[in-house]
């Protein structure tokens, strides 16, 4: 159908919102709580537009198009009424933004420039509200809520839901809960889904900075598969735009001693995970096997279903194992000793900060192989607050001390990516041949195949989202033999969706951020992991013995007791 | 499908709704009787959250055979439906018994209310009934649409189900139950015709002040009127709220500034933000009218549900004619 906007003609599709047909065309009409990830609010009340031939103000993100409806965007009245409501909004708002690491990209702040808007109209009304802290992870400052409550929702969604409402007083509020048999997986979709900056990663830069500036010690960077592909947008490049060698620029500018590319640990940890999948089908044993490179989703099953413990592979993540490897291996070979090493993840994610607490990864019990994490977002910052420039800055080749990547190491960051990186390996083991394209059928969400591998049949599953895989772990009580092969990554589409990755992210950007990872893996000519060179090398050199490699590139599980959440005053809270 | 004798007859004597939306009963009725589903559902609304009417409770005590008769005919009328009566706590306690015994075998279940003055809009309500948090849902769907669990829902109010049966029986005659209270000789509920004047009433139950005197009608989210407009019938809520011009016009604005600040949903910025500002405001002493304005127009022009685009009326209208005429 046709319908008219400003004077325009546009194509819209039956039972299209206003706001969507609007988005589509690039027409910006202003909208917090709208999310094309959620279900239709309609509360923050900003996106008002007038329909001709009826009265009032309709919000379009709420309001169906009919043929030839005629809608305006823009008029003294809706200018009035948007500039009132987002005064009111910054009245409940405690705004921070010289600690803010969304600068620039604040949605908020551009509305208020254009609205014209005195963000100081009324007192802030949630001023002395408290802020809290979910593990080593997230930090959620409930004073710069907006009711929007996208939060809540995504927290059920993920079958989590840690975050509540409570009525206090007059008001309805945002709250972690204090419910025993529930506990925050630290997954950071409300941080990716908060149109106001209310969460936030635990942020580490003054203990980053610190090693920088120490003569005395070795600072490394280490950056995950999917970074690549969406650093660029912080700096205003397109969605999806590779740029490995801009984002080591920038890492050396900071004053790094070494980059190294988490892809590279990717290739170990699919070295070991495709042994581990062997065995247990050979010994038909603790199947189906399921991915544990995801902290989220390794917590929730330590915390909600302790009963598929054994599921999990016991194989370490990437940068664990990579950063293990630098503390060793590579240690080793420089002669450093690797207490002088300081190895930072650079991860699309807010729960790799939780991950790097779990002293079972400790090396020789002490050594821990990551120190800090910093996300997409933070390392952004980071690079705003040294006056580094993506766009300006001139791109630099990765030194990888170890080695490059292989182009299974790169698709990590897709989901899907680990276990066909997995069984790439497995095939080439097994039958010396190629695998051959993974043919998907989507399932009620959830990316189904069998794959042949010589004379067997593996059926394989690929779930993002965590009520997904809730839905499943409650299928596999009753019949284990549904997969025998499961990866799980907490974020929609995996970690190009990760809670540390530019805000905003959506199904759009989230497509062609994948699309970029998958466009370097086809032009690798190393595609399989153990055909990696290095790889081969620190096998033969380093990873001889069984106790080694379990200390390196295994660990164990366990069922894990609440963490739940404490209440941090303002000033506790580190650079936001 | 020919329309029911009920239908037709609710058409006939003009019924509207008694919840204070005075939306055509028939109409309704013939949604729901046409709609295609499986399942229907009917909804006798008793929630009655205005703190000044009473007519639901007075009903529920002395006529509850009527009530539950005029549900009976809703139940034959609609096909494949069941009902609830949706009752605030304190009836809830004291009626529910009464309420299942004279239902006997019908498909009636009796609910208890959650949560404030909001759970009583009817798309709240629906919420409520699911086990769902007492917050109301965007429209369309209307309930006759898709009301509880997706189905054809039919939400009328206690007093409607009421009247429902008398005109079943031919002996509606065109009353209404009003609560009258505030600086008055005899608070209470009276039935009365429906088209008599406020003035009338207030004569009639030997209730009109002896002194100059203003009133709220149709409730604590109804329009402030003079003595000079008493001249016309009630609109809305049958409430009546008669005041003197002794009393502090800004307490009164305080008292409903707390109200609709506690018993607002907190869903929609203009609701939630603005009508915090109007009580902080008054509580300061200090009113804005400028700032006032500002936030009763976003109430009015983009508030999500009918409760924030009411909440102005009241004080606009006691503004202009009591705290403004005076200076």
């Amino acid at each position: 159908m046709k319908i008219i906007i400003d004077g325009k003609s546009y194509l819209a599709k039956k039972g299209e919102t206003i706001l969507e047909v609007a988005q589509r065309n690039h027409l910006e009409i202003p909208a917090l709580c709208y999310h094309s990830d959620l279900k239709i609010k309609s509360n923050c009340r900003l996106c008002l537009v007038e329909i001709r031939g009826r009265k009032g103000l309709f919000p379009s993100c709420s309001t169906i198009v009919e043929p030839g409806m005629e809608i305006i965007t823009d008029s003294p009245r809706i200018r009035r009424a948007r500039k009132i409501n987002l005064e009111l909004i910054f009245a409940q708002y405690r705004e921070e933004c010289q600690d803010c690491l969304w600068g620039f990209r604040c949605q908020l702040l551009n509305f208020a420039r254009k609205y014209k808007i005195k963000i100081d109209r009324f007192e802030d009304r949630k001023k002395n509200y408290p802020v809290y802290q979910f593990g080593p992870a997230i930090i959620f400052d409930s004073s710069k809520c907006i009711d929007c409550r996208n939060c809540l929702e995504v927290c059920q969604k993920q079958g989590v839901g840690f975050l509540e409402t409570k009525e206090k007083g007059a008001f309805f509020r945002i709250v972690p809960s204090s419910d025993k048999n529930k506990d925050c997986i630290y997954c950071g979709q409300c941080a990716l889904h908060c149109p106001a900056g209310a969460f936030e990663g635990v942020g580490e830069f003054e203990e980053v900075e610190k090693p920088l500036k120490d003569k005395n010690k070795i600072v490394i960077f280490q950056y995950a598969p999917s970074i690549r592909t969406t650093i660029g947008e912080e700096f205003g490049f397109a969605y999806g735009k590779v740029l490995t060698n801009r984002l080591v620029a920038g890492i050396k500018k900071l004053g790094v001693d070494k980059v190294f590319d988490v892809s590279v640990g990717a290739d170990f940890t699919t070295v070991e995970e495709a042994k581990e999948l062997a065995e247990r089908i050979e010994k038909k044993r603790d199947l189906p096997m399921f991915t544990s490179c995801c902290p989220s989703w390794v917590k929730f099953v330590e915390f909600y279903y302790p009963q598929f413990i054994p599921n999990l592979t016991t194989v370490r993540s990437p940068h664990i194992i990579l950063g293990g490897l630098i503390k060793t291996y590579w240690a080793e070979k420089v002669k450093i000793n690797p207490k002088k090493i300081i190895v930072v993840s650079i991860m699309p994610c807010l729960a790799k900060k939780y991950e790097i607490t779990r002293n079972e990864l400790f090396i020789q019990d002490k050594i821990k192989p990551v120190d800090y994490v910093l996300t997409t977002r933070e390392l952004a910052y980071l690079f705003h607050r040294h006056q580094i420039d993506l766009r300006k800055i001139k791109p630099r080749k990765p030194d990888n001390p170890l080695g490059f990547p292989s182009g299974a190491g790169v698709i990590y960051g897709a989901s899907g990516g680990v276990m066909e990186s997995a069984l790439r390996t497995l095939a080439k083991n097994i039958t010396g041949k190629k695998l051959g394209k993974i043919k998907f059928k989507e399932v009620d969400g959830i990316k189904k195949a069998r794959v042949k591998i010589g004379s067997r049949s593996l059926k394989i599953g690929v779930i993002n989202g965590i009520g997904k895989a809730k839905e499943i772990l409650e299928k596999l009580k009753i019949n284990p033999s549904l997969f025998d092969y499961l990866e799980v990554m907490a974020c929609w589409d995996g970690c190009i969706g990760g809670g540390g990755q530019p805000v905003p992210t959506n199904e759009e950007i989230r497509k062609k951020r994948a699309e970029g990872l998958r466009q370097i893996d086809k032009k690798k000519k190393v595609r399989i992991a153990q055909e990696n060179p290095i790889v081969k090398k620190v096998y033969q050199e380093f990873l001889t013995e069984p106790d080694k490699i379990h200390s390196l590139c295994h660990t164990f599980y366990s069922h894990k007791p609440r963490v739940g959440f404490k209440i941090l005053s303002a000033n506790q809270k580190n650079n936001h | 499908m020919s329309i029911p004798l009920i239908i037709q007859k609710l058409k006939a004597v003009g019924l509207k709704g008694r919840g204070g939306a005075e939306f055509p009963t028939w109409q309704k009725w013939l949604w729901v009787k046409q709609a295609r589903a499986k399942k229907k559902f009917i909804v006798c609304n008793a929630a009655e959250g205005d703190p000044y009417s009473k007519k639901d409770g007075y009903l529920l005590n002395h006529f509850p055979e009527e009530v539950i008769k005029g549900i009976e005919i809703a139940l034959r009328t609609i096909d494949n439906s069941q009902a609830f009566i949706y009752l605030r706590q304190d009836y809830y306690q004291k009626f529910r018994n009464k309420l299942i015994k004279l239902a006997k075998n019908l498909p009636i279940k009796i609910v208890k209310k959650r949560g404030g003055y909001l759970s009583g809009e009817e798309t709240t309500l629906l919420n409520v009934i699911e086990g769902k948090e007492a917050q109301p849902r965007l429209r369309p769907p209307y309930p006759a649409q898709a009301g509880l669990w997706e189905c054809p829902t039919l939400i009328n109010n206690l007093e409607t189900f009421y009247f429902v049966a008398k005109i079943y029986e031919n002996k509606y005659k065109q009353t209404r139950f009003y609560t009258l209270s505030g600086k008055i000789k005899n608070p209470g509920v009276y039935q009365l015709p429906l088209n008599w004047t406020i003035q009338k009433i207030l004569e009639q139950t030997n209730n009109l002040p002896k002194t100059d005197f203003f009133l709220q009608v149709g409730g604590i989210m109804g329009e402030i009127i003079l003595s000079s407009e008493t001249n016309k019938p009630l609109k809305g809520l049958g409430v009546i709220v008669v005041h003197s011009f002794q009393e502090n016009p800004i307490k009164l604005m305080r008292g409903w500034a707390d109200f609709f600040n506690h018993e607002n949903c907190d869903r929609c910025t203009p609701c939630r933000e603005g009508v915090f500002r109007i009580e902080e405001m008054i509580k300061k002493g200090k009113i804005n009218f400028k700032e006032l304005e500002d936030i009763f127009f976003v109430l009015k022009q983009t508030s999500l549900c009918p409760f924030g685009r009411m909440v102005p009326l009241p004080f606009e209208s006691l503004i202009k004619k009591i705290i403004l005429r005076k200076k």
